[in-house]
């Protein structure tokens, strides 16, 4: 417990600047080839398996993985590139960011090696989706009042309850679940949750569609009636999965995925000003483009403190906080500092498009994959505070 | 990236700050009576003219060494003219002309004033917010002359001083050079300009306050944590947790952008494009972080930090006038939304990640 914060000055290496422009030369291909349109972020399909399938021919995905299954050994550093410049880029990877980002990971550390050997390079190659089953109705950010009960059968588990919020699910081959193998006991309230890996197609699983404000289908209800998952699905300690949860949340916290959200807003506020904006215009738009240094470089050096093998638990959630804020808030500023463009401006419907949109995404970036609030418990722990 | 030679020096400076700046000692101290051993302990270790180079009279320190001494420096926030002094110094060089000792200033210290090198080396001009000018024994200038950029030293009774104060008390002069000869001058290097200066001192503000920014986000949570309300430590409070948290992303926001840009100028001691976006950038950003942190640490500390006896003003108000020096966040985020527009859209991801 400290207030000493650290951001140590990481640059990214050469390599990776190498690796920068094969990713751009990559997108622009498919840009040309009509894979996905750069200005007109939530249109098309977000769940592209072809697309991800080229991503994984080219060794994005699992990059940081053993090559043994079917990983490239590559940096955390390399992977941030390829991870910003995809953003950026607005390129659909919903299909294979989650298993990249989280659920590979986990099975790296906690899954048996047959299970390994025979999911990880199908990630690799951009064939498998995966959904995270946290919460349920009756528990979101609260994530150990989790119910959803997994009954010791022969040869393995049964399970019965439901998970909501599960963005992919409607797609994903496997979940990575938490599920409740034991009553809480008085002295750890965290006790008793267990993590399993749950092929989507068992039966006794039922996905239903929740659609979210934005017109969109990512969130569903996930129902368990009966669903019997092996033994060997068990991911890591029975009853200890709290012990677990908490090692790979500053990678999910502090990628640039938590500040480049609404990005293309920027990019098209730039492209309305036109080369001599107006002073206040110029104001705006300066203290945005600070905004956006301070966290890209807060957040490669979080990358690269974390490849070095610290632990920045707290800049990693200092990154989301103030991230995700600034994504939130973007879409608004941008809206400002237009108010007083000549109609006749060029991109004015591609602006007018982007800003209705990401002005109903903005509510959930502060909410999704750890609350404002719980960042700033978990920060304020760090500090000495709790 | 630190070097060996940072800790070091750095180590130096903490010790003397530690030794002779203690600030609940200063703060006691209405005399001021602590200010000529300390001077006389930073001058002994050659601090004030870490950026001069050996043959100029200085210690010739790296820049990333002097900027260390200036994040250490912060942490204590004493209202004695040791970044000026670094910094004249490191401005003379910039023309090859030898320092002098003793404290030392800069001018111009706002990006819109200007000083004028006549053609018989007499300066004519006026401009404000000179930080510790009437303090300061000599000063360091930026003039325009025919032939170009030129530095000259000036002494300071050569001059018209008229006294300001920032909200911390310290001297915030107007400076008049109604055709002053200085002591000597020079035409600067080649490509240095009053940007470049303005660029310099606004990375050395960025790295003193994030360095204040650290003392005031250590001294809140260890109050949080002492003082009780309600039977318990005012920190065990959800609202004052929330607050405290926000104030440590500023502290993170102010230190890694901080950090970016003394690195850079570390590195590649030019102020070209990168720079400018690193420096630029680090001034708005802790200057915002300044408004938004000495907020949040009066919010936690209630009247008692609203007193003079308490030492938290010497650190919220110095954070706070460092702001209007070399160019405030308005001025340069106008400079950089300019600079970002002309630009455009498609070049504009790529200058981001090239940094």
């Amino acid at each position: 417990m400290s207030t000493n914060l650290q951001f140590d000055q990481i640059r990214l290496p050469r390599e990776c600047e190498i690796l920068r422009q094969d990713v751009r030369t990559f997108l622009a291909d498919e840009i040309a080839n009509g894979t996905f349109d750069p200005h007109r972020p939530g249109h098309g399909d977000s769940h592209d398996r072809a697309f991800s399938k080229r991503i994984g021919a080219k060794g994005w995905i699992g990059m940081t993985w053993p090559k043994k299954y079917g990983g490239h050994e590559r940096s955390f550093l390399e992977r941030y590139v390829v991870t910003e410049e995809f953003r950026v880029a607005n390129a659909p990877v919903r299909l294979h960011f989650v298993a990249d980002r989280q659920s590979g990971p986990i099975l790296l550390k906690y899954a048996p090696e047959h299970i390994k050997a025979n999911i990880l390079p199908r990630i690799c190659r951009g064939e498998l989706c995966f959904v995270i089953g946290m919460s349920e109705p009756g528990s979101g950010s609260d994530l150990f009042a989790a119910r959803t009960k997994a009954t010791k059968v022969d040869k393995g588990w049964r399970i019965n309850g439901s998970k909501i919020w599960t963005s992919n699910a409607h797609v994903a081959d496997y979940m990575l679940g938490l599920f409740r193998t034991s009553s809480p006991t008085k002295e750890n309230r965290r006790h008793g949750l267990t993590q399993f890996l749950v092929d989507m197609k068992t039966p006794g699983i039922t996905v239903n569609p929740i659609y979210q404000m934005t017109g969109q289908h990512d969130f569903n209800e996930v129902v368990f009636e009966d669903a019997l998952v092996p033994d060997d699905h068990v991911m890591g300690e029975i009853d200890g999965a709290w012990k677990q949860a908490t090692s790979e949340l500053a990678y999910e916290r502090s990628g640039p995925e938590r500040f480049l959200e609404t990005f293309y807003v920027m990019l098209e506020l730039i492209r309305a000003l036109g080369p001599e904006p107006d002073i206040r215009s110029a104001e705006g738009l300066g203290r945005l483009v600070a905004q956006l240094h301070a966290l890209r470089r807060m957040s490669v050096s979080v990358a690269g403190m974390l490849q070095a093998g610290k632990e920045p638990v707290v800049e990693g959630s200092i990154v989301k906080d103030l991230g995700t804020i600034w994504e939130q808030k973007l879409p608004h500023r941008v809206r400002e500092l237009t108010a007083f463009l000549a109609p006749e401006i060029g991109n004015r419907a591609t602006l007018e498009e982007q800003l209705a949109f990401a002005t109903t995404v903005a509510p959930k970036l502060t909410i999704q994959g750890g609350t404002t609030e719980i960042l700033r418990g978990i920060i304020a722990r760090g500090l000495g505070l709790r | 990236m630190t070097s060996e030679s940072d800790h070091i020096v750095a180590g130096v400076a903490a010790r003397i700050f530690a030794d002779f700046a203690d600030p609940q000692t200063i703060n006691r101290d209405k005399g001021g009576a602590w200010k000529v051993p300390f001077w006389r302990a930073l001058s002994d270790a050659g601090l004030p003219l870490a950026w001069v180079p050996e043959q100029l009279g200085g210690s010739g320190a790296t820049l990333a060494d002097g900027l260390a001494v200036l994040s250490v420096a912060g942490r204590f926030a004493v209202a004695m003219p040791l970044a000026e002094t670094m910094m004249a110094g490191w401005l003379l060089a910039r023309a090859g002309l030898k320092a002098p000792d003793g404290t030392m200033t800069i001018a111009p210290a706002r990006p819109l004033d200007r000083i004028i090198l006549g053609r018989d080396g007499i300066l004519t001009g006026r401009v404000c917010g000179v930080p510790f000018a009437s303090d300061a024994q000599h000063i360091a200038v930026l003039a325009e002359g025919e032939s170009g950029t030129a530095v000259a030293l000036v002494a300071t009774k050569d001059c018209r001083i008229d006294q300001g104060k920032t909200p911390a008390g310290d001297a915030s002069d107007v400076v008049t050079f109604d055709h002053v000869k200085p002591l000597r001058h020079a035409l600067a290097l080649a490509g240095f300009d009053q940007t470049a200066l303005m660029l310099m001192g606004s990375v050395i503000r960025s790295v003193q306050s994030a360095g204040t920014l650290e003392a005031i986000l250590s001294l809140s949570v260890a109050y949080a944590n002492e003082r009780v309300a309600f039977e318990r430590p005012i920190g065990k409070f959800q609202a004052v947790q929330q607050n405290l948290a926000r104030l440590a992303g500023e502290v993170a926001a102010a230190l890694a952008v901080s950090g970016s840009a003394a690195d850079t100028l570390a590195q590649h001691d030019a102020f070209d494009d990168a720079t400018f976006l690193e420096a630029a950038s680090a001034k708005i950003r802790c200057s915002e972080a300044a408004t938004e942190s000495a907020g949040i640490a009066h919010q936690v500390f209630g009247a008692i930090g609203f007193t003079q006896e308490h030492v938290l003003h010497r650190f919220t108000l110095r954070l706070l006038a460092w702001r209007d020096d070399f160019g405030n966040e308005s001025y340069w985020a106008a400079e950089l939304g300019k600079y970002v527009a002309r630009l455009g859209a498609d070049e504009f991801w790529p200058l981001v990640a090239s940094r």
